[in-house]
C-alpha cells in the first residue's frame, strides 16, 4: 500500500470523513472499523495506558503529545510498539 | 609532503586521531591512587559507570532468572528491544517494570531494522517509551550473518545525532566505517565481535586493536559473539572498554553464575589491561635468577 503523506491538524473534525462516523484502519496488520476520530481516542479505547505503547501512522512516527492532534482517516494504517526483552 | 592525515577532509575523526594517545575510559582524573579492589569510574554517554558490562534481557528461562542474573553481574546498562504489538496485554508491562527496577540505564535497541529509515523511526519510539535519549542503533545488512550494514548504519546515524540521540552503534571492526560514524555524530561505537549469537568470540582482535590505538578516547564496546568469559576478558585486555552481550549469559545451563562468570572476566581483563600486558617474546626468559650460582656439573 502506498503511504499516505501524515499531517496533524488543529479541527479533527473537519477532516474525518467515514461513513456514519466510522473509519476502516489497518492496525498491526489486522483492518478494524472504529468510531475513533483521532490516534488518542483510538489508544484510549483500547484500554491501552498513553505511555505503554509508542505509535506510527503510516510509516510515521506520532509523539504521544500529537495523538490528540492526529485523525484517523479511511485506510490509515497505525502500528503500536510496546517494550520487550532484547539484547 | 602531506602525510595521508593532512589530505583528510578535518572531521570529527581527525579531531580524534589528533588527541594524545590516552587509554579509553581513563578521563576521571583522580589525585587518588586507584583501588585494586573497585573498579574505577568511567563516562559513556553522559553517565558514569563503574561497570563495564552490557548485558541483554532476552531468552532467559523466566523472568526471575533474568533478575537473578542482572543482579549477579553487576550490569548498570540492560538492553531492550521494541516490538509491533500483536495484542494488548500485560506481559510486556510487566517484563519493563521488572527490567526498570533493577535501576539499570536502559538502552533500548532498534534490532529487526534493515534501513535507516525503519531504524529512525524505531529510535523515536524507543526515545518516548524508554524515557531515555541512548539508542542501540542495529541496521542489518545480511541476514544470516546479522552484518551491520555501514551505509544505512551512517545515514541513521547522522540523522539520530542531528535529533538529540546518544547513538551507540552496532557496528563492523572497520577502521574507515567507524570514523564515518564518529564523523556524523557519534560519540561511542559498538564493533562486533563476531556474528550476534554465535558465541565465536573476537574473530579479529587486530581489527579491535587497530581501533583502540587509532581512536583513543573513544569509548568501544564489543557488541555481539563473545561467548565466553575469556573472550570478555580478551576484549578488556585489548583495551576496548566494554563488552555488551546476551546470548552468552542466557543460554548458559546457569545464566545467573555465568553472569558472574563474565563480571568477573570483564574486571580481570580491564584489570590486566591497566596493569600493563607482558609483551610476548619469541625465546624462554628464565624467570628464576641464575647468576651467581655455583656451577656443580
Amino acid at each position: 500500500m502506498t503511504a499516505k503523506k501524515f499531517q496533524t491538524v488543529d479541527v479533527v473534525a473537519d477532516v474525518t470523513a467515514g461513513v456514519n462516523g466510522l473509519v476502516t484502519i489497518v492496525i498491526n496488520g489486522v483492518q478494524q472499523t472504529t468510531a475513533a476520530q483521532t490516534l488518542a481516542q483510538w489508544v484510549d479505547a483500547q484500554s491501552l495506558a498513553a505511555n505503554a505503547v509508542a505509535t506510527a501512522v503510516n510509516g510515521q512516527f506520532v509523539p504521544r503529545t500529537l495523538r490528540a492532534q492526529t485523525p484517523l482517516r479511511e485506510g490509515d494504517t497505525i502500528v503500536t510498539f510496546q517494550p520487550i526483552e532484547g539484547g | 609532503m602531506l602525510t595521508p592525515q593532512e589530505g583528510w577532509v578535518p572531521g570529527r575523526s581527525a579531531q580524534v586521531k589528533e588527541e594524545p594517545a590516552k587509554r579509553a575510559g581513563d578521563t576521571e582524573q583522580s589525585a587518588q591512587a586507584p583501588s585494586l579492589l573497585t573498579p574505577q569510574p568511567w563516562h559513556i554517554g553522559g553517565r558514569t559507570l563503574t561497570s563495564r558490562f552490557f548485558l541483554g534481557t532476552a531468552g532467559y528461562p523466566s523472568p526471575d532468572i533474568l533478575q537473578q542474573a542482572i543482579a549477579a553481574s553487576g550490569a548498570q546498562v540492560v538492553t531492550m528491544g521494541l516490538r509491533r504489538q500483536l495484542s494488548a496485554g500485560g506481559k510486556a508491562d510487566d517484563f519493563f517494570a521488572l527490567v526498570k527496577a533493577t535501576g539499570a540505564h536502559l538502552l533500548p535497541n532498534t534490532a529487526g531494522c534493515h534501513t535507516a529509515r525503519e531504524a529512525i523511526t524505531l529510535a523515536h519510539m524507543a526515545r518516548e517509551l524508554f524515557d531515555t535519549h541512548w539508542i542501540k542503533l542495529e541496521v542489518i545488512g545480511d541476514a544470516h550473518t546479522l552484518q551491520p550494514d555501514p551505509f544505512e548504519l551512517v545515514e541513521a546515524a547522522r540523522q539520530l545525532a542531528k535529533d538529540g540521540f546518544e547513538v551507540f552503534p552496532y557496528c563492523m571492526d572497520d577502521l574507515v566505517s567507524c570514523q564515518r560514524l564518529l564523523d556524523v555524530g557519534c560519540n561511542i561505537l559498538m564493533p562486533w565481535g563476531a556474528p550476534i549469537g554465535s558465541g565465536q568470540g573476537l574473530v579479529n582482535p587486530g581489527a579491535l586493536r587497530t581501533l583502540r590505538a587509532r581512536l583513543p578516547g573513544v569509548p568501544l564496546i564489543v557488541d555481539a559473539g563473545i561467548g565466553r568469559p575469556s573472550d570478555a576478558a580478551q576484549a578488556l585486555e585489548l583495551g576496548l572498554d566494554g563488552v555488551l552481550l546476551n546470548t552468552a549469559v542466557a543460554q548458559a545451563v546457569d545464566p545467573v553464575r555465568m553472569a558472574r562468570a563474565f563480571k568477573l572476566g570483564i574486571e580481570a581483563g580491564r584489570l590486566a589491561f591497566e596493569a600493563g600486558v607482558m609483551a610476548k617474546q619469541d625465546m624462554a626468559v628464565a624467570s628464576t635468577p641464575v647468576a651467581g650460582y655455583p656451577i656443580l656439573l
